[in-house]
């Protein structure tokens, strides 16, 4: 039982992470109608930024405030110097330049860092198990990781629904015309989407460095993850890319903990039902 | 619109693939072995091409098509217990690649524009772990397999012309095939989608079911270039399934352009040279990659075949 319970929190903690990759993607996508196979990339270098940082005795949560920002720095370069030009490109300019930034990408960080599998220390102050019922602990450091991806998720929510700048997101998704029709840059609201994309995909990776491995391969599995994440939920639906994320972080880390072999495949036929039923995502309003 | 060579390109062509079947006489074995990884490349861009250039389909799941058709060749050696012949291997293996698109295109193709593109990605990968991940492919590190029997057994010393003949005479094949098939009703509905697809619907044209027969067919295609793959290096890995390949493949099909029937083989000639250059210049293979595609995006616009005349 608590061996069960123990798999529950690992899995909503695994799609919370996964949702902070995957709310930037389909947020991206969907003011922008720019699809970024780099951002698994992005979730490399937010754990290896980590890796470097506490390395160097910062403290991790000084690397996480690092991850945040040089996240929203990374992502408005990225947009004003390649992906504001990419736009109007046709589906395989855009897969094919962003399968070269995930390579350039690739090769700086074995330039400036390495090929090598680290390892992040649990911060001291969070290295503990914290009794949850009976005489079932769990971690807390994976605990404040779980309270972390649910801040930043509220946060982005409020973000787009509630604040003014967030209509202006949704206005440019719903209808770029009558946005610049009113006034509004919409130059200025695509840096800024690129920006808050990018930022959660970095610190989720920041997160996920003393939870793994940090080696160069670790933003794979979560693009894959965070498309079918974004295929069930819904495109450029941040709702839909919640509750997507949390079913697909359950059904992963259930499948390998109870039926080892299979489990890789458990999401993918998920989202094949998914898209027999509804193939346009479970949330999206069409 | 789709162009191909014309009468003085498919001579230049056939001039090319005589160079090509002469190389065992004057070139270095390896240079021989190099040849015969380019004219795989063109077969399996060529496949893609059915998809890009003729139904302006991107997929993202080709990859894992090629290495079924790989893969198929091991499969059959197990069962068999021994290498089977090519005569049941080559049909195997794009039966198997078949069959696969066919379940893969079924469900992708419900889904339209990025929403494809993501669900062939994630199929392809799903495929990829199915061998990275479970034993039924011999594990993550790959195998060797027994090459399929030939007609004759092949002396080590002819291993490499026979087989870089073979790889010449299929690659001739496929392409003298789609050559012929985008001059059917088939092949021009194909062209129709590209060019505008509620049109052709509203013309009365199942639409889905041709996506579906091209994706099918491509696939197949794919699973003969994996299996030739296999047959000239008697290697298997899951990267042969991985979603690189797959964009490995649409490069090569850009870097030849998209509007040529031929240019995937020309994609594939220029990507080999490449890679086989940035080799010899520097260890970062992915940095002269990375470059050589944003170049080919960025300045490149109609590939090496040029603008349709």
């Amino acid at each position: 039982m608590t061996g069960f319970l123990a798999q529950v929190l690992n899995g909503v903690q695994y799609g919370l992470l996964l949702f902070l990759i995957s709310s930037g993607l389909t947020l991206i996508f969907g003011v922008m109608g720019v699809i970024n196979l780099a951002h698994g990339s992005l979730f490399m270098i937010g754990a290896y930024l980590a890796y470097v940082l506490t390395a160097a005795s910062v403290p991790l949560w000084a690397a996480l405030l690092a991850a945040v920002a040089g996240g929203a720095i990374f992502g408005a370069i990225l947009e004003r110097v390649l992906f504001r030009h990419f736009r109007t490109r046709e589906h395989l300019d855009q897969v094919l330049l962003t399968f070269a930034l995930i390579l350039l990408f690739e090769e700086a960080r074995a330039f400036l860092i390495d090929n090598q599998y680290h390892s992040v220390p649990v911060p001291a102050a969070l290295d503990f198990s914290v009794p949850v019922v009976g005489d079932f602990a769990y971690s807390a450091y994976r605990l404040a990781v779980l309270a972390a991806c649910l801040g930043v998720a509220a946060l982005m929510v409020l973000f787009v629904e509630r604040t003014r700048v967030g209509a202006a997101i949704r206005a440019a998704a719903e209808n770029p015309e009558m946005v610049a029709a009113l006034g509004l840059d919409s130059r200025r609201i695509h840096t800024l989407v690129f920006a808050a994309g990018t930022a959660p995909a970095m610190l989720a990776g920041a997160l996920a460095a003393p939870l793994q491995s940090v080696y160069p391969g670790m933003g794979d599995g979560f693009l894959i993850l965070s498309f079918v994440v974004v295929v069930i939920g819904g495109l450029g639906s941040i709702g839909g890319a919640f509750w997507a994320a949390l079913l697909i972080g359950l059904i992963d880390t259930m499948g390998k903990a109870y039926v080892p072999g299979l489990a890789g495949l458990a999401v993918f036929a998920m989202m094949a039902l998914v898209l027999l039923w509804r193939p346009t995502g479970l949330f999206s309003r069409a | 619109m789709m162009t191909s060579a014309g009468a003085r390109g498919n001579l230049l062509l056939a001039l090319g693939g005589a160079v090509v079947a002469s190389m065992p006489l004057w070139a270095m074995p390896y240079h021989v072995q190099l040849a015969s990884t380019a004219l795989i490349g063109g077969m399996f861009a060529l496949s893609l091409q059915l998809l890009v250039g003729a139904t302006g389909l991107v997929s993202l799941a080709h990859g894992a098509f090629f290495g079924l058709g790989s893969y198929a060749v091991y499969l059959l050696s197990q069962a068999l217990g021994g290498a089977p012949s090519v005569f049941l291997s080559l049909p195997g293996a794009m039966l198997l690649a078949g069959t696969a698109a066919a379940m893969v295109g079924a469900l992708a193709l419900r889904t339209q524009g990025f929403f494809f593109l993501m669900t062939t990605l994630a199929f392809g990968q799903m495929l990829f772990f199915l061998f990275h991940d479970t034993p039924i492919g011999g594990g993550m590190d790959g195998v060797f397999i027994p090459r399929p029997d030939l007609i004759w057994p092949v002396p080590k010393a002819w291993r490499a012309p026979v087989f870089l003949w073979l790889n010449l005479g299929v690659l001739a094949a496929m392409y003298a095939g789609l050559w012929a098939l985008m001059r059917t009703m088939f092949g021009h509905a194909l062209l129709g989608i590209r060019a505008n697809e509620s049109r052709m619907r509203a013309m009365g044209h199942d639409v889905q079911r041709l996506k579906l027969a091209a994706f099918i067919l491509a696939g197949a295609l794919a699973g003969a270039a994996g299996h030739m793959a296999a047959l000239t290096d008697a290697f298997v890995s899951p990267e042969l399934l991985g979603w690189h390949r797959s964009a490995e493949a649409l490069l090569m099909v850009l870097l030849g352009g998209i509007g040529a029937l031929h240019g995937p083989i020309l994609g594939a000639i220029a990507l080999t040279t490449i890679q086989e250059l940035g080799h010899l210049i520097t260890e970062r293979q992915k940095l002269v990659e990375g470059l050589a595609i944003l170049l080919a995006v960025l300045l490149l616009r109609h590939g090496l075949a040029g603008r349709s005349k």
